[in-house]
């Protein structure tokens, strides 16, 4: 271990070193010097970003070929540490209005982050698999940090269960893969797939473990059912961080392991990506069609969502194409995340503390009380749908262009079909928000409308520079 | 510096919307006359574009072509030009956007603002489709026309806006999802999104145009609309505010037509030529059925909403006549129609605002109350069903002469049928203005009907002095069109020899 090796993990390190000073030094604040908790975790945050900004331009491979720096590994850190500020931001309101700010929240926060963040540098199975638990652990205890309410613990013992039952699967998928290779380490294998020196069925059969898996996590059909509860009764803001960054560090998992070592048996495992993509899209959209609860159809949304990146992964095995592959999935990703944490921006300040106000009908008049958080959902909601002038309208070009490009045609076509099904219950909420008359009760700080705002801000102007933003995205996955 | 006429023209709305942001929401009569200012402002651009356009040049003009990022080492780019086609569409846009304006003065009274803001991003939206030379850019100011009206018609609608305005959102999107697939697939497939490159360079086997032909083809038939595809117009039309009805029929349905001739007709003209009779037998029964079911209606708003699916039949018809003088006829056709049903729906507006009803049976003798709406009235519904010596004559003869003597419909039973479009246009009209000016006055609420003011004169008159003169003198409206068509027509004959 060398001082490059620390240097290649220093945003991970100070992230990790400055959730568990706050963890300590929480213990002696008190009172109304809470507020200084989200402070200091954006702080971090902000500061991990920096040392982050060091990185760029600087791939590395570190820890005996442990952790790989690359672009990739570089766009989705920024990504996690941007989903866990926005969280912070839209945390403080919404927790004291639900008198659940235990201090505790934060930390834990700032682990999962650090846990996502290694989950994108991971070169070795081990790793994968040690980010993964630390990325889930906080998020098991965040679940349920509304206690007693019976709907939070529910959903925090559900996603334990379920969340721990996928880790073992994920597990038992490494311990085949190494059987069949010998080694953990991504090189290792990528050398012994090289000369034919591993046992094919095996490989195989850990692949398949991995989707599984890993699919629970990104909540994937057939995959998915635990998402809907789990989201609805978690707090919102935390249900927003799983909801997004979860998900994209499950993607992140996905996406590195798969095309780095199963490009030799990509022809088994493509057709089965484009049917769990398909199935996801479908069953996401269908689903979404009949919500009436906000937070549920985000989750259904984020379902759907899950079978577009999914969708742009499918000819992960077509060497041509794999910079695209990867590219536009992160760019969904991104553009997802800006949506996603936007419309939860707003639901945190519709929600109660009894649970209600966040049905469909919670939402009529908001375009008269207020215009402005009107029309960032209405962006959101497009964005969603992919309308243009929208990031998320490129998103679905660029997942479209790749599923077309890698010969899925009729991959793309479900996927256009089920953008109108995301068009119908995006207008229906619209039509709540604009033609419907109403008395929103709506609690809105200065933060969480921030948020909203800034989403929407991106989600519309970046959408004027898609072909930068793109090639950000589609950087080098290392060793790929 | 030198600016683009077409890249003021196309954001000048745009950037009048931004600038009613910073009114307050109270200004109402501010925002107004700022949103007319604006518009004909915008109008006098495209007058100068106008002025500026060599008509005897079939040729994009005043090209611009900025680069924009690349897709898959294809560029995209921000390419923007006017020929023969689109400078009657251009136009056609900014002469009928502040005439809907205009007349929304006292039809519109809750969030003017909004309202402005929306209809000149959707002017801009509008524009943007008819100048674009780039699939994608294309693509992108198609769909963005979608938001804005969803909006007009939502917001500002009738009791079932709700329903209409999904519908709209739904149906057309529906259409644009399949294009999108379909030129991602070319774009990708010929190495450019670039209209003038993949017109002069793509050679596309038959078989893929035909598939793109559907794909591009049926979000265009879904925007005309083409049988059996109309069922969202009546809706929309009839629930959407008076203006907005206006752009719809005068515009928005002309960017379907337009999609054909700019996009299916030169790119894939083999599958074009395979599929023209097809085009023309649904054009036809659009025709006929139309009328009938116009015929049959109560209310006044949908019988005209009806005339439009009867009207765009016979712009497709002379489109995929694929001859000049069918596809001059279809082009005249599509700024008679968008004067003369914008018109038809102004006066629908007009009387709603007066009795809060458009059922036919509660008018009838109103010509004795309100004489100079009556007149006005004629002439437009004369125009709307083809009188000679106004302008729907000049575009449906054009159209019916052209698809007599085509050779790519196959038979001219198509325009013998399409012919009885003609007489059906003049009973269902001729039924509708009887029943709402003549005779005796029946309903007492009418006697006390005030005529029109000079605000709502001021709207219909420029309409009628086009109707007029492009009923007397079309032959200026053609010579800007016919270079163009000469060179689409002759692309179409050389498909026609590599087929055979």
């Amino acid at each position: 271990m060398t001082f490059t090796d620390f240097f290649s993990i220093l945003p991970l390190i100070a992230l990790i070193l400055w959730a568990l000073f706050m963890l300590i030094s929480g213990l002696f604040v008190r009172g109304k010097w809470g507020i200084i908790h989200p402070i200091w975790a954006s702080i971090g945050l902000i500061l991990a970003g920096v040392l982050l900004f060091f990185q760029i331009g600087k791939p590395a491979l570190a820890f005996s070929g442990m952790i790989g720096v690359d672009g990739f590994s570089l766009f989705l850190q920024g990504l996690f540490l941007l989903c866990g500020l926005l969280t912070v931001i839209i945390s403080p309101a919404y927790l004291k209005r639900f008198g659940i700010d235990h201090y505790e929240y934060y930390p834990l926060l700032l682990l999962s982050v650090s846990g996502m963040m290694l989950m994108s540098l991971a070169e070795n199975l081990i790793v994968v698999f040690l980010a993964l638990e630390l990325l889930s652990i906080p998020l098991y205890i965040l679940a349920g940090i509304a206690r007693p309410n019976e709907a939070s613990e529910e959903s925090s013992l559900k996603y334990f269960l379920l969340g721990s039952f996928a880790s073992g699967i994920v597990l038992f998928g490494i311990s085949l893969i190494f059987a069949a290779a010998g080694s953990t380490d991504f090189n290792v294998i990528l050398g012994k797939v090289g000369n034919s020196t591993i046992i094919v069925p095996l490989m195989l059969a850990g692949g398949a473990l991995l989707v599984v898996g890993v699919g629970f996590k990104v909540a994937v059909v057939p995959f998915h059912a635990w998402t809907p509860d789990v989201y609805e009764g978690a707090p919102s803001p935390v249900t927003a961080f799983m909801a997004v960054g979860a998900k994209a560090a499950g993607f992140a998992a996905l996406l590195r392991v798969f095309s780095m070592l199963f490009k030799g048996q990509a022809d088994v495992f493509m057709p089965i990506f484009a049917m769990l993509a398909a199935l996801t899209m479908l069953v996401g959209n269908l689903m979404a069609l009949v919500q009436t609860n906000l937070k549920r159809l985000m989750a259904f949304i984020g379902i759907a969502g899950a079978g577009y990146v999914l969708m742009a992964f499918v000819p992960f095995g077509d060497a041509a194409i794999q910079t695209h592959s990867i590219g536009s999935a992160l760019f969904y990703l991104l553009a997802f995340t800006l949506a996603s944490f936007g419309t939860w921006a707003v639901l945190t300040g519709l929600e109660q503390p009894d649970g209600k106000g966040v049905d469909l009908q919670d939402l009529a008049g908001l375009g008269k009380r207020s215009p402005i958080l009107a029309v960032a959902l209405t962006v959101f909601m497009l964005s969603f749908t992919g309308i243009p002038l929208t990031l998320g309208f490129w998103g679905k070009f660029y997942l479209f262009r790749t599923a077309i490009e890698g010969g899925y045609l009729w991959l793309a076509i479900i996927g256009l079909l089920t953008s109108l099904m995301a068009a119908y219950y995006s207008l229906r909420v619209l039509v709540m928000v604009f033609f419907t008359r109403g008395e929103p009760k709506i609690n809105l700080t200065y933060w969480t409308s921030f948020v909203a705002i800034f989403c929407a801000l991106c989600v519309v102007v970046l959408s004027f520079v898609p072909g930068e933003l793109f090639d950000l995205a589609g950087r080098a996955l290392f060793g790929a | 510096m030198n600016l683009n006429p077409l890249l003021l023209v196309t954001f000048l709305p745009a950037v009048g919307a931004l600038a009613l942001l910073a009114f307050k929401p109270a200004w109402k009569s501010a925002a107004r006359w700022t949103a007319l200012a604006i518009s004909l402002v915008t109008f006098g651009l495209s007058l100068w574009v106008l002025a500026q356009f060599d008509p005897s040049i079939g040729d994009m003009q005043m090209e611009l072509n900025l680069p924009w990022f690349a897709l898959a080492g294809n560029p995209i780019g921000f390419h923007i030009g006017v020929d023969g086609i689109s400078i009657l569409m251009l136009l056609l846009t900014t002469f009928l956007t502040p005439i809907a304006i205009l007349s929304t003065w006292k039809a519109i009274y809750e969030n003017v603002r909004g309202f402005m803001i929306l209809f000149l991003l959707l002017e801009t939206g509008m524009i943007g489709v008819f100048l674009s030379l780039d699939l994608a850019l294309f693509y992108i100011f198609w769909e963005f026309t979608l938001i804005p009206m969803y909006f007009l018609i939502g917001v500002w609608g009738g009791e079932r806006r709700v329903y209409a305005a999904f519908k709209f959102f739904l149906y057309t999107l529906a259409g644009s999802l399949l294009m999108l697939a379909g030129l991602l697939w070319l774009g990708l497939t010929y190495g450019s999104f670039d209209l003038t490159t993949l017109t002069q360079t793509a050679s596309i086997s038959l078989n893929a145009q035909l598939w793109l032909f559907a794909a591009f083809g049926l979000a265009f038939a879904i925007k005309v609309p083409m049988w059996p595809l109309h069922s969202w117009l009546p809706d929309a039309h009839t629930e959407a505010p008076t203006a907005g009805s206006v752009i719809l029929a005068g515009v928005l349905l002309k960017m379907g037509a337009y999609g054909f001739l700019r996009f299916n007709l030169p790119l894939f003209p083999q599958a074009t030529l395979k599929l023209a009779p097809w085009m023309g037998i649904m054009a036809v029964i659009g025709i006929i059925y139309g009328a009938l079911v116009a015929f049959s209606q109560k209310d006044v708003k949908k019988l005209v909403a009806y005339s439009s699916v009867s009207h765009l039949g016979f712009v497709v018809l002379g489109i995929f006549a694929l001859n000049s003088q069918g596809i001059s006829g279809a082009i005249l056709q599509m700024v008679n129609h968008g004067l003369s049903t914008g018109a038809l729906f102004l006066i629908v507006g007009f009387l709603y605002e007066r009795r809060h009803t458009r059922d036919l049976d509660a008018f009838g003798g109103l010509w004795r109350v309100m004489p100079v709406l009556g007149s006005l009235a004629l002439i437009v519904t004369l125009s709307s069903l083809g009188l000679p010596g106004l302008n729907g004559f000049i575009g449906e003869f054009t159209i019916l002469l052209g698809a007599f003597g085509s050779t790519a419909l196959g038979s001219p039973w198509i325009a013998g049928v399409a012919t009885l479009g003609v007489i059906l246009a003049a009973v269902y009209l001729l039924h509708m203005f009887q029943k709402v000016f003549l005779g005796p006055v029946t309903a007492d609420e009418n006697k006390g009907l005030k005529d029109l003011s000079v605000r709502e004169i001021a709207v219909l008159a420029p309409i009628l002095v086009l109707i007029l003169w492009i009923g007397i003198y079309p032959k200026p409206f053609f010579a800007l069109m016919t270079p163009t068509v000469d060179k689409l027509v002759a692309v179409l004959q050389a498909a026609s020899v590599a087929l055979h």
